[in-house]
């Protein structure tokens, strides 16, 4: 029923070492990524969603290959990425592509635009300085530069054209997927719908996939087909962004959305004990993660929950094996029965 | 220097205007800014970053580095009284116990080699006649009032060791720690996740209405400025393009700038669909266009907008400077 997928990320783990004994052996360690599955279908938007430090990030570095998973595998378009070598290893490279928050810190200053946008083209080879300036003059025109801006230096731009140069690099390779850490964050409001606008049009136009971090909900709400929301590592609520921004099932999911701030509302009144902080990764809690923060934690959070499928009215719940790529799922007993989600809507 | 029988405002600026010297010529970082912050009042400065919405406080408490910058015209006053005149000994009492301000990022206001609890005693000392052991009663209540679990044992913490949330909320406790008059918070919770942040606002909120504390809020975040503001100011290129209390503002704003940040906002369009944004960039303030600064980007603009708009107040409290405004002052709708 679903289409075969883009990417998939299965039971991935990434642990850093924390601190070592005396000899220099790991002697604790700091859980980033705790067996987390995801899976990108072509030309979807999933968005991922979690406080600082719940290990956003570091997923998709894992993704891309710039930090090395503990375990599980990440596979794009059907081949283990760790497992392929050489060209092939190349290949599929070059169909995944980042672009990074601060595009201050991640384009050379001293590369005119037209090197800076080529960089990833002159890495692979075999094209010559006209060749690279050509197509950068065509990635630039597309992302909404203009060729007199192609031998300038990046500090010559503002943050938003920064941004789209940064876009123009990542797409330098014609890639499949763009994973997109918050692109926006460091940008002004305006200059913040600019880009969305220009994201969305070149994924009309290309037919991209994209892997979108952010912290501003109401913009994945807005950019993203289906969402994940991570906590200590773990998905805890995964769906359309339309199930779970508007039903969320998960406890954790329903603090964080009544936590934005809103121009309808004006603040609302949430229990103090849920305004906590991340526990520490460092050791992970026993059973449910989210249990000591949690307002109906009951019997059964003492054991860790696996994604089941949000029960609607008149069905059944189903395990993740018998369910969809973009079921409604959450990972908690109480919130995959419907009667949490009454309460929260009452 | 108080006026006789009335209590001043808690910050008020009349027509300031302020630039930066440069090789380059003079930056005109503010131009004819008018803020009135009543007593007890939370009032909400909004604006894109460079716009000017610290320079402006930070005039109004002196901050700004000496000898770098020229105040052009207009008066501030705090509480009734010129800080541009006043001695650095007066500036020191008059800063922390009257005014004190909440930095964005807390980890560069602490100092990262002192425990909290001392740095905290040494402010409340520096303002109050009381003993090290009385001091340290009133910095563990303020911090437990802040929601800080263990507070003593905080206390004993350096900087580093708490997570930004707590960090935040130290600082938060060291700017109420001496019940100042003002607070100026400037952009305290950018830093933060929604989670805590929504725990900040609230703290903030509740502790400035219990004392009867004035608040300037300074965001580039329209939404969380309006969680927590009576008024707000919106700012554009070192200009007040408008103001008034936080809901009309936002339910009816006036100026096609405030408009256009609504609408930029994912929030109110349906999912997809193309966010409108502004075309243009701010104008350089080293040499800005004539008249109205908007201007350039704005798609009301005609003949009357090449000289500056005067502000208009409009029924309801609204002031907007703009000249599209100040002829038909009928009622338009947020969505026209």
């Amino acid at each position: 029923m679903d289409a075969t997928p883009l990417l998939s990320v299965e039971n991935l783990a990434v642990r850093f070492p924390g601190a070592r004994n005396w000899f220099g052996r790991v002697t604790s360690e700091v859980h980033a990524v705790n067996n987390v599955d995801l899976v990108v279908l072509p030309g979807e938007s999933l968005g991922i969603v979690g406080e600082s430090g719940c290990g956003k990030s570091t997923l998709v570095q894992a993704v891309i290959g710039l930090v090395a998973p503990t375990s599980g595998r990440v596979v794009v378009e059907g081949h283990d990425f760790a497992a392929t070598s050489g060209r092939q290893k190349t290949q599929i490279r070059q169909k995944m592509q980042i672009v990074f928050q601060d595009p201050q810190s991640s384009l050379d200053p001293r590369l005119p635009v037209w090197r800076l946008i080529t960089e990833p083209l002159h890495i692979r080879g075999g094209m010559s300085a006209a060749a690279l300036r050509t197509r950068a003059r065509e990635l630039a025109v597309s992302v909404g530069l203009r060729s007199e801006h192609l031998d300038r230096l990046a500090h010559e731009f503002s943050g938003g054209q920064r941004q789209r140069i940064a876009i123009a690099r990542a797409l330098s390779t014609d890639p499949e997927l763009l994973i997109l850490d918050e692109p926006t964050s460091a940008l002004d409001v305006s200059v913040q719908a600019q880009i969305i606008n220009l994201l969305l049009k070149l994924q009309r136009e290309l037919g991209l996939s994209y892997l979108f971090i952010s912290h501003d909900v109401s913009l994945v709400r807005h950019f993203c087909d289906r969402v994940a929301v991570m906590y200590l590592g773990q998905i805890v609520e995964t769906g359309p962004s339309s199930a779970v921004f508007d039903h969320p099932a998960h406890p954790y999911t329903q603090t964080l959305l009544a936590s934005v701030p809103s121009l309808q509302n004006s603040l609302q009144e949430i229990d103090a004990s849920l305004t906590g902080e991340l526990p520490n990764n460092r050791r992970l809690p026993t059973g449910c993660y989210y249990r000591e923060r949690c307002l109906v934690s009951s019997a059964g959070c003492e054991k860790l929950q696996d994604l089941a499928t949000v029960a609607s009215i008149g069905h059944d719940v189903k395990t993740p094996n018998e369910a969809g790529i973009s079921d409604h799922m959450v990972r908690c007993h109480v919130g995959v029965t419907a009667a949490l989600r009454l309460e929260h809507l009452a | 220097m108080t006026d006789i029988g009335m209590k001043p405002h808690a910050l008020s600026i009349e027509n300031l205007s302020l630039e930066f010297p440069t090789y380059d010529g003079a930056v005109k970082a503010l131009d004819g800014v008018t803020i009135q912050v009543g007593n007890a009042e939370i009032v909400g400065l909004v604006g894109e970053s460079g716009c000017g919405k610290s320079v402006t406080t930070m005039a109004a408490t002196r901050l700004l580095p000496e000898g770098r910058y020229k105040i052009t015209q207009g008066t501030i006053r705090l509480f009734g009284r010129d800080p541009t005149v006043m001695s650095d000994e007066d500036l020191q009492q008059v800063r922390g116990k009257l005014v004190s301000t909440i930095f964005q990022e807390p980890m560069n206001a602490l100092n990262p080699t002192i425990r909290i609890g001392k740095q905290l005693v040494g402010v409340i000392r520096r303002h109050e006649a009381i003993s090290r052991a009385a001091a340290e009663t009133v910095a563990a209540n303020i911090l437990s009032d802040m929601l800080i679990p263990e507070p003593s044992r905080i206390m004993q913490a350096y900087p580093f060791e708490l997570s930004g949330g707590m960090r935040q909320r130290v600082l938060i406790a060291m700017a109420f720690s001496c019940n100042p008059g003002l607070i100026i918070a400037d952009e305290p919770t950018t830093a933060l996740d929604v989670t805590v942040q929504a725990a900040i606002l609230r703290l903030i909120q509740g502790r400035a209405r219990r004392t009867g504390t004035s608040v300037v809020f300074i965001s580039h975040n329209i939404a969380v400025v309006s969680q927590i503001c009576d008024r707000l100011y919106i700012m554009y290129a070192g200009r007040i393009v408008e103001s008034g209390p936080t809901r009309a503002v936002l339910d009816s704003p006036q100026h096609p700038y405030t408009r256009a940040l609504l609408r930029c906002l994912p929030e109110r369009v349906q999912p997809k669909a193309q966010l409108e944004s502004i075309p243009g960039t701010v104008p350089n303030l080293l040499d800005p266009p004539a008249g109205c600064f908007y201007r350039p980007r704005c798609l009301e603009a005609d003949e009357r907008c090449h000289a500056k708009p005067q502000s208009t107040t409009l029924t309801g409290g609204q002031v907007v400077a703009c000249w599209q405004r100040s002829k038909s002052q009928t009622h338009v709708s947020n969505e026209a």
